[in-house]
C-alpha cells in the first residue's frame, strides 16, 4: 500500500516533541519536507539548536509512529539550511505553548536584542496574562527558552525565545 | 589518518575547538555561581557541543568519501590523541574562576561570530549552513559574555581586580586565532581589527583594558598544546578508550 505525503503528515502530527510534549513536531516546524519514493518514506527534519538533544529521539519516534500505521520504509534526513526559526512555529501550537504555561515566541525573529542588558520587554505571563514582567535569565530550563518573571503574580515561568 | 587534503584539517580545527571549550563549559555544570547561571554555562555548552557534532560528522563524511575510512563523529572526538587536537589553545585553558570562564568565553564568541559571518558565505554550501545555524546561537553567547564582562568589571573592586587577572591570563592566547595555519580558508588578518575593536568596546565599558604585553603563545592549531589539554582529553575519552565503541 502507498500512502500520499498528506496521510504521512496526519501520522506525523500524532508525534509530539519530546521535551514540550503538547506540542507535535507539525507544531513546532521542524519536519521540513516528506518524499515518497517506492514504497519508502524520507521524512527530512531540521533541529531548533544545534545541540538538540532531541533529535535522536524525534527521529525514533517518527519510525515507531509510522510503523504503528504499517509504513516500515522509513528514513530521517537531517537538513540544517534553511535554519530553523520559531517563525515557523504553528499558530495553534503557539496557543498550546501558552495553555502549557509557556509564553509563546513573539512573531518575528527580529525581536532577539542584541543591544548588551537591554531585555525583550512585554512577554505576556501565562498564568495571570500581565505584560508586566522581566528577564531573570536568557537561558532557561532547555536551550529554547528563557526565564521570566511575572511582576504581578510573582510566578517565573518560560519564554519560548525568539530564533 | 590521511590529512593530504588540507580543508579535512580545517573542519577538524573547527569541531576541535567547539568541542574543546564545550568541554571545558561542561565542567561548569551543578558549579555554577548561582543556579541560573549554571544553566546558561550549561545551555551554551550544548549549542557548542552540538556544532562540534556538526563539523565532526561533516568532517567524517568528507575523510571517507577522500579516503575510504570509517570514522564517525565519534571516532574523531574519542580516538584521535593530543598532538591531533587542533583547537586553539585558549579554548583548552582551565576554567578558573568565573571571571576567567566568562572571559574566555567572551574572547571566543567575539571570535567565532566574526569567523561564521565569513563561512556563513561560503561556497560549501554545507559548511555555511552549519556556520549559518551556528550563528543564532553565537549571538545570545556574544551578548551574555560581554554582559558578564562588564557587569564583574564595572562591578566591585574585588571583582573589578578577578577580571583584570583573567585578561592578563588569557590574553596571550588570543594571538593565535589570528596566526594562519596551513589549513586556514579565511583571511584572518582582516578579522582582527574587528575582533580588536569589538573586545575594547566592551573591555572599555568595563572599565578595564588591553594589556600591554603583547606576546602570544601559539602551537595549538597545529596539534602543539598547553600541559591542560591531555588532562581533559584524559577525562573525556575514558570511557571511548576503555570499552572501545560502547554505546548507551
Ligand atoms: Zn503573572
Amino acid at each position: 500500500m502507498t500512502y500520499t505525503k498528506e496521510q504521512i503528515l496526519s501520522f506525523l502530527a500524532e508525534v509530539s516533541d519530546p521535551e514540550i510534549p503538547v506540542l507535535s513536531i507539525l507544531d513546532m516546524g521542524i519536519v521540513r519536507d516528506i518524499i515518497m519514493a517506492d514504497e519508502m518514506a524520507d521524512i527530512v527534519i531540521t533541529p531548533t539548536y544545534s545541540g538538540c538533544p532531541a533529535m535522536d529521539a524525534i527521529g525514533f519516534d517518527i519510525k515507531m509512529k509510522l510503523l504503528e500505521k504499517g509504513i516500515q520504509k522509513v528514513k530521517i534526513t537531517h537538513v540544517l539550511h534553511p535554519a530553523w526559526t520559531t517563525d515557523w512555529m504553528s499558530e495553534s501550537g503557539k496557543q498550546k505553548l501558552k495553555a502549557y504555561g509557556i509564553a509563546p515566541p513573539q512573531s518575528s525573529s527580529a525581536r532577539i536584542n542584541r543591544l548588551l542588558f537591554d531585555e525583550v520587554t512585554g512577554i505576556e505571563c501565562p498564568r495571570c496574562h500581565s505584560v508586566n514582567t522581566k528577564l531573570l535569565s536568557e537561558f532557561g530550563s532547555t536551550a529554547c527558552k528563557a526565564l521570566y518573571q511575572c511582576n504581578d503574580c510573582k510566578e517565573p515561568f518560560d519564554y519560548f525565545k525568539c530564533h | 589518518m590521511n590529512l593530504k587534503n588540507l580543508y579535512h584539517s580545517f573542519l577538524l580545527h573547527l569541531a576541535d575547538s567547539s568541542l574543546i571549550i564545550a568541554q571545558r563549559n561542561g565542567e561548569c555544570c551543578a558549579h555554577g555561581p548561582i543556579l541560573e547561571q549554571d544553566i546558561a554555562i550549561t545551555n551554551i555548552t550544548l549549542d557548542l557541543l552540538g556544532q562540534s557534532r556538526n563539523f565532526y560528522q561533516y568532517a567524517a563524511q568528507r575523510l571517507n568519501e577522500a579516503n575510504g575510512s570509517s570514522e564517525t563523529e565519534d571516532t574523531l572526538a574519542y580516538h584521535r590523541g593530543e598532538r591531533d587536537f587542533k583547537n586553539f589553545l585558549l579554548c583548552e585553558l582551565p576554567n578558573g574562576d568565573w571571571a576567567q570562564t566568562i572571559t574566555r568565553q567572551f574572547l571566543f564568541s567575539c571570535f567565532q561570530q566574526l569567523l561564521f559571518e565569513k563561512l556563513s558565505k561560503s561556497n560549501d554550501e554545507h559548511l555555511a549552513a552549519i556556520a549559518n545555524k551556528s550563528l543564532k546561537e553565537i549571538q545570545y553567547h556574544v551578548k551574555w559574555s560581554s554582559e558578564w564582562v562588564i557587569r564583574l568589571g564595572d562591578g566591585t573592586e574585588e571583582s573589578h581586580e578577578r577580571m583584570k587577572k583573567a585578561i592578563d591570563y588569557l590574553w596571550p592566547y588570543t594571538g593565535e586565532m589570528f596566526m594562519p595555519a596551513t589549513y586556514d580558508i579565511i583571511n584572518l588578518e582582516d578579522l582582527k581589527s574587528i575582533w580588536l575593536n569589538k573586545v575594547e568596546a566592551v573591555l572599555q565599558e568595563a572599565t578595564l583594558s588591553v594589556p600591554a604585553n603583547t606576546f602570544m603563545h601559539s602551537g595549538g592549531k597545529s596539534g602543539v598544546h598547553t600541559e591542560h589539554l591531555g588532562f581533559l582529553l584524559a577525562e573525556m575519552q575514558y570511557l571511548q578508550r576503555t570499552y572501545p565503541g560502547a554505546e548507551w
